[in-house]
């Protein structure tokens, strides 16, 4: 029996969350003495991953598994759950990663636990700790399957290098099929994603409008950060949907988070408690936002932000 | 057209977290309870297609008599017809297996769900519902047209939108953008008191058990207090960020 890790790439290259999602595979095996193995999809190459501790890689070759599709990828990892003989899988909290867990846990009848942020409590009774409530509160959930898949929230455990060489193993996993067909897929150009970002940085209705966005992104660009917004900004069409973060909006869970213009209210700041250091700037010091931060600046957006970036280029 | 609409009742957003009895459950005292934001953009765009596509709309949640309430104004909302499935809401496998016993008895072409709930928030049930009843599945959804057995779909992920197409059956999982912010549905007079005279059934559950158990609930650290720094004074600002903090 192995710990089974889900490995989610793009373009053949690895995501940094399951690198982490590896690592927290390995402690987790090592506490309760067994193996620890990753399973890619059509990725052939996968020495990258040796830094991270896993005993095995397995590369799932298909043909039909070239676009991601929850019901597919599902049906293909059952397959190594029953070869490895697994009891516990684990993913990162990435879109995808907790899509596929959640189907797979209904196609095997098992319990699933995402927001996971520390290695299990206890193994037996096997006890995890997660976020929940918009990470208002944590809670310790007791997983009772016999299979058990957990997702790990970003950046909670962290990279704990551990040089292996694991034996590598290609499966064939042919006849896997929906009637689900990729039309087309829009990237949105040459940004870092809100969900991969170590930093992210946010804007509020403080910066007045959509013209004012320049700085934020020279600041985000000048960090190799994500761009981020408020919801009112997204409601207003100042910036898409896609950047709206919060309760309502995309979690955040990144190194940094910086807040320019946006006052703190509690369904905000909901969706970016799980971030690990907090930065804002905001002109009014009794902004609620000064009350969840670790650092702050009071004073106007328009003058620091500039100068900010200014002082950082000049360091690098 | 069948359209299930699932409901999660979820404490206001605004509310206080708090938890009683030894820290394992959560103290409801006070808080004022709403449709789950995912449901309602995923319930607006289900009262939509009831013109659209000659839908005809149920909103469904499990839980105890107290959520009434939320599939009352469901109802006003536009939903035709409400259920709700006797028994608190345990876990996400255990209500998404009642949601499965009910589909299988009644035949639904679409379940919409939320991507997630605020509370225990685990984005669980709609992936494990189309898992059991092996229908097609999409998250994150901003946008969805459904003509006649086939569905065209956009969903967000990460760095884009990924547009795809499956024929029905299809569990969706729905967030802002299926519909706008400024679309929800404020139900006016008129619908409240239809509302009054649309069927909200009950029916027994199977009492189904669940595979996880929350034990026992915390709240994070109360947070050190914030360093200020004088906005003429940022170079301290990038000195604490690089050699205190370590995150740049
Ligand atoms: C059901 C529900 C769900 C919600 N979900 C979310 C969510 O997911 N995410 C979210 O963000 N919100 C959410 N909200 C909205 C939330 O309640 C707040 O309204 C919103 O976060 C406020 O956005 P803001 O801080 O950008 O704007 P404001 O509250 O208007 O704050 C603007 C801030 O900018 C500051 N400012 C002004 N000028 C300057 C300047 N020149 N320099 C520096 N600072 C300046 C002001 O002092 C002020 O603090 C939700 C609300 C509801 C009811
Ligand atoms: N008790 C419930 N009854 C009906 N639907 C629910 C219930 N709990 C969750 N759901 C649905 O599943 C979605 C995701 O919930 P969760 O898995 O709790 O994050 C919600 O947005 C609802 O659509």
């Amino acid at each position: 029996m192995s710990v089974l890790v889900y490995i989610e790439s793009e373009n053949s290259k690895f995501k940094k969350s399951s690198y982490e999602a590896l690592c927290y595979g390995r402690a987790l095996a090592d506490s309760i003495g067994k193996k620890v193995c990753g399973v890619v999809i059509n990725c052939s190459n996968t020495e990258n991953l040796n830094s991270y501790g896993a005993d095995k890689i397995i590369n799932i070759n298909s043909s039909d598994l070239v676009d991601f599709s929850s019901k597919k990828y599902a049906h293909a990892l059952v397959e190594i759950v029953k070869s490895e003989n697994s009891k516990i899988i684990i993913l990162s909290s990435s879109p995808n990663s907790k899509y596929l867990g959640a189907h797979l846990s209904g196609i095997t009848d098992s319990s699933f636990v995402s927001n996971v942020v520390k290695l299990p409590e206890s193994s037996n009774p096997f006890i995890v700790k997660r976020t929940c409530f918009t990470n208002k509160a944590f809670s310790l959930t007791e997983l009772t399957s016999d299979l058990k898949i957990i997702s790990i929230t970003s950046n909670s455990f962290g990279i704990v290098e551990k040089p292996n060489n694991p034996e590598n193993e290609t499966v064939e996993i042919k006849g896997i099929s929906t009637n689900q067909k990729i039309l087309d897929i829009e990237k949105e150009s040459g940004t870092v994603t809100i969900a991969d970002a170590e930093i992210v940085v946010s804007g509020g209705r403080g910066l007045k409008g959509p013209e004012n966005w320049e700085m934020i992104e020279s600041l985000a660009e000048t960090l190799g950060a994500a761009t981020a917004c408020s919801k009112p900004v997204s409601d207003m069409g100042w910036r898409p949907h896609s950047e709206h973060v919060g309760q309502t909006g995309k979690p955040v869970a990144s190194n940094l988070y910086i807040a320019i213009g946006i006052s703190g209210a509690i369904q905000h700041l909901a969706g970016i408690n799980s971030s690990k250091v907090k930065v804002v700037i905001n002109n009014d010091p009794e902004a609620p936002f000064f009350k969840a931060a670790d650092y702050g600046v009071v004073g106007d957006a328009f003058e620091i932000v500039p100068s900010l970036i200014k002082k950082l280029k000049a360091r690098q | 057209m069948n359209i299930l609409v699932c409901i999660s009742n979820v404490p206001d957003t605004t509310s206080k977290i708090n938890f009683i009895e030894n820290d394992s459950n959560f103290d409801t005292n006070g808080v004022q309870f709403i449709i789950n934001p995912n449901d309602e953009f995923g319930l607006t765009k289900a009262v939509w297609m009831k013109e659209s596509n000659q839908a005809n709309v149920t909103a469904l949640t499990v839980g105890d008599s107290s959520v009434e309430a939320t599939l009352r104004k469901c109802l006003a909302i536009g939903a035709d017809k409400a259920i709700r499935i006797d028994c608190p809401a345990h876990d996400a496998y255990s209500v998404a297996k009642e949601i499965e016993a009910h589909c299988k008895e009644t035949k639904y072409d679409l379940i919409i769900c939320g991507r997630e709930s605020i509370d225990y928030n685990g984005g669980l049930v709609p992936g494990l519902l189309a898992g059991l009843l092996d229908f097609n599945f999409i998250t994150n959804c901003v946008k969805l047209e459904i003509k006649e057995s086939k569905a065209t779909f956009s969903r967000e992920m990460s760095g884009g939108t990924e547009i795809s197409e499956c024929e029905l059956p299809l569990v969706v999982g729905s967030q802002k953008g299926l519909v706008e912010e400024s679309d929800l549905i404020i139900p006016n007079m008129r619908g409240i008191m239809m509302a009054r005279q649309k069927p909200l059934d009950v029916v027994p559950a199977q009492g189904i058990n669940p595979k996880t158990r929350d034990k026992k609930f915390s709240k994070p650290e109360a947070k050190s207090e914030v360093k200020l720094v004088k906005a003429d004074e940022l170079d301290k600002l990038i000195d604490l960020l690089e050699n205190e903090a370590k995150v740049i």
